[in-house]
C-alpha cells in the first residue's frame, strides 16, 4: 500500500503564466480548498504567449495581449511583478528578491523559460531584439512599424514565425541559419526544405549554413545590419535573435534540486533532489519542467509547447494533492506554427526520431504528410495542410506512450 | 449534454479531436466537424476537450429539458 501524504492547506504556484494557472485551476477542480497563491514576475495579468510572434506583431493598431481565460472560481491570491529569487526545501519557503519569504507545504515550479542569449558576435545595445513576454513583443512590435529591414537569427519556429511577420508587415527580411535548412534538426531534410521553400516564396532572404560573424552600427551606435560567415553583409534596422529557449531555473541554482537543461522531475513530476529521490511536496509544469518522455523511453526533456503546459499543469496540481496514487504523465506533445498562411502541426517527438518517412509533399497545394520514427517504432508526426491526418497518428502514439509506462 | 464549437475562434487545433475522438474530428479540408449532443458517458473526456482548446472554441452546458 502506498502511503498518500497529508493533503496540503497552502498551495504555492510560482509563475502565473499558462502552466501555472492551468495548475491553480485543476487544485481548484479536484477539491483543493486551502489557499493557493500565484506568484508571477509580470504585472500583467496571464496572458497567452502563442500570439506574440503572429498577429500581436502583424496586427496595425497596438494590440493588447490576449488575456489568457482564468476560472471564476480560483479563489486565488496574486502577487504580481514579484521575482522569486530562492527555494528553501528544507523551510518549505520561496523567497522573493526583496528578502520577502513565502512559506508552502506545496510548491508547483512553473518559471517558464527565457530567450537563449547569443554565443555570437557582441550586439549593439539598440535595435537588437529577443522574444519571449509581453514587453519584448510590444518592442519588437514598435521596431517593426518604424523599419525597413529586419534580420532574423535562427530559422526554428520563433525565428521563422517573427520573419513571416516581418515580410507581411513589408520589411525586406534576411533569415540566417546555421542549419542546412529551418528546422532540420527537429524535422528533418525534407520538411526542413519544404518550410525554406515557403520562406523563398514569401519573398525571404533565407541564408543557412550560415551565422552572424558581427553585428553593424551607424555612427550613433544603431543597429545598421551583419556581417555574415560567407563574407557578405546585410542591411538590417532591427534584428531579433531566435536562438531557442533556456528553462528559467536560476532561482533554484542552491536549492537543493537538480536543474541542469530544466528541473528534473519523476514521472508524477515531482521535482528531484541532488540525490535524484523526487520531493514529494514539490512539482514542476510547463517550459522549466525535464521530464520523462515515455515516447522517448524515458528520456527527460524540457518541451516548450502551448499544450505541453497545459497537460503537465493538470498532471503536476493532481500529484500535489494524491501523492504516488495520482497518474504517471503520458500526454503526447503537440505543437503548431503558422507560416505565410499554412499552419504546421505536429504529434510526438519528432526531434527524437532516427528515420522520417514522407507520405505526402506538395509544394503547389502546400500539402505535406511526414511520420517519425526511432528504432522502427514511430514517434511523431507532422502535416501541413493536412490536420485531418493526425488523429490517427497522435491514437497510435498516445498507445505508445501508455505502453512504456506499463513497461517500467 | 450538449456542446457548442464558435466556429469564428476554432482554428482547427485538433486538440479536442485528440482528446474525444468520438465527439469531434476533421473533414478532408481539415474543418471541425462534431456531435452536439454526445451520450453523457463522454462527459470526461468532452471536458478535457473543451480545456484543451487553445481559443477555448468549445462551450459544454447541460441538455435543455425539453417540454413534454
Amino acid at each position: 500500500m502506498t502511503a498518500t501524504p497529508p493533503r496540503p492547506r497552502d498551495i504555492v504556484i510560482v509563475g502565473a503564466s499558462l502552466a501555472g494557472v492551468r495548475a491553480a485551476e485543476t487544485l481548484r477542480a479536484e477539491g483543493f480548498t486551502g489557499r493557493l497563491t500565484l506568484v508571477g514576475n509580470e504585472r500583467l495579468t496571464p496572458y497567452d504567449r502563442p500570439p506574440l510572434s503572429k498577429g500581436f506583431l502583424t496586427a496595425e493598431h497596438d494590440p493588447p495581449a490576449t488575456r489568457l481565460p482564468v476560472s471564476d472560481e480560483l479563489r486565488a491570491r496574486w502577487l504580481l511583478g514579484r521575482t522569486a529569487v530562492a527555494l528553501d526545501l528544507r523551510d518549505r519557503a520561496v523567497t522573493f528578491s526583496d528578502g520577502a519569504r513565502l512559506r508552502y507545504d506545496g510548491l508547483v515550479i512553473a518559471t517558464g523559460a527565457t530567450a537563449r542569449p547569443s554565443a555570437g558576435p557582441p550586439a549593439p545595445s539598440s535595435g537588437v531584439f529577443t522574444l519571449r513576454g509581453h514587453d519584448d513583443a510590444t518592442r519588437l512590435r514598435g521596431a517593426l512599424a518604424r523599419g525597413r529591414s529586419l534580420l532574423v537569427v535562427g530559422a526554428g519556429f520563433l525565428g521563422g514565425e517573427i520573419a513571416a511577420a516581418g515580410r507581411a508587415r513589408g520589411l525586406d527580411v534576411t533569415l540566417v541559419e546555421t542549419g542546412a535548412a529551418p528546422l532540420e534538426r527537429v524535422v528533418g531534410p525534407e520538411v526542413g526544405a519544404f518550410v525554406g521553400m515557403l520562406h523563398r516564396e514569401a519573398g525571404i532572404d533565407l541564408r543557412t549554413d550560415t551565422a552572424v560573424t558581427e553585428f553593424r552600427t551607424t555612427a550613433d551606435g544603431s543597429l545598421s545590419g551583419a556581417r555574415l560567415t560567407d563574407g557578405t553583409e546585410v542591411t538590417a534596422d532591427a534584428a531579433v535573435l531566435a536562438l531557442g529557449a533556456l528553462p528559467a531555473t536560476d532561482w533554484l541554482s542552491d536549492s537543493g534540486l537538480r536543474t541542469e537543461g530544466g528541473v528534473h522531475c519523476d514521472t508524477r513530476l515531482r521535482a528531484l533532489a541532488l540525490d535524484g529521490t523526487p520531493v514529494p511536496d514539490v512539482v514542476v509544469a510547463g517550459d522549466v519542467a525535464r521530464a520523462p518522455q515515455p515516447l522517448a523511453d524515458g528520456t527527460p526533456m524540457a518541451l516548450g509547447h502551448w499544450t505541453n503546459a497545459v497537460d503537465q499543469a493538470v498532471t503536476a496540481a493532481r500529484t500535489l494533492l494524491r501523492g504516488a496514487d495520482s497518474p504517471a504523465f503520458d500526454e503526447v506533445p503537440s505543437f503548431w506554427s503558422d507560416l505565410h498562411g499554412v499552419r504546421i502541426r505536429s504529434v510526438g517527438l519528432p526531434a527524437v526520431a532516427d528515420t522520417v518517412k514522407v507520405h505526402e509533399i506538395d509544394t503547389s497545394t502546400r500539402r505535406l504528410e511526414a511520420s517519425y520514427h526511432r528504432a522502427g517504432r514511430l514517434v511523431g508526426a507532422l502535416t501541413i495542410g493536412r490536420t485531418s491526418r493526425l488523429a490517427a497518428y497522435h491514437r497510435s502514439l498516445a498507445e505508445a506512450s501508455r505502453a512504456h509506462h506499463r513497461a517500467v | 449534454m450538449q456542446i457548442s464549437v464558435d466556429m469564428n475562434l476554432c482554428e482547427s487545433h485538433g486538440q479536442c479531436v485528440f482528446a474525444a475522438p468520438e465527439v469531434f474530428s476533421f473533414d478532408d479540408e481539415d474543418y471541425l466537424v462534431h456531435d452536439a449532443t454526445p451520450d453523457d458517458a463522454l462527459r470526461e473526456k468532452v471536458e478535457k476537450a473543451a480545456a484543451a482548446c487553445p481559443v477555448r472554441a468549445i462551450t459544454v452546458s447541460p441538455l435543455p429539458a425539453t417540454a413534454s
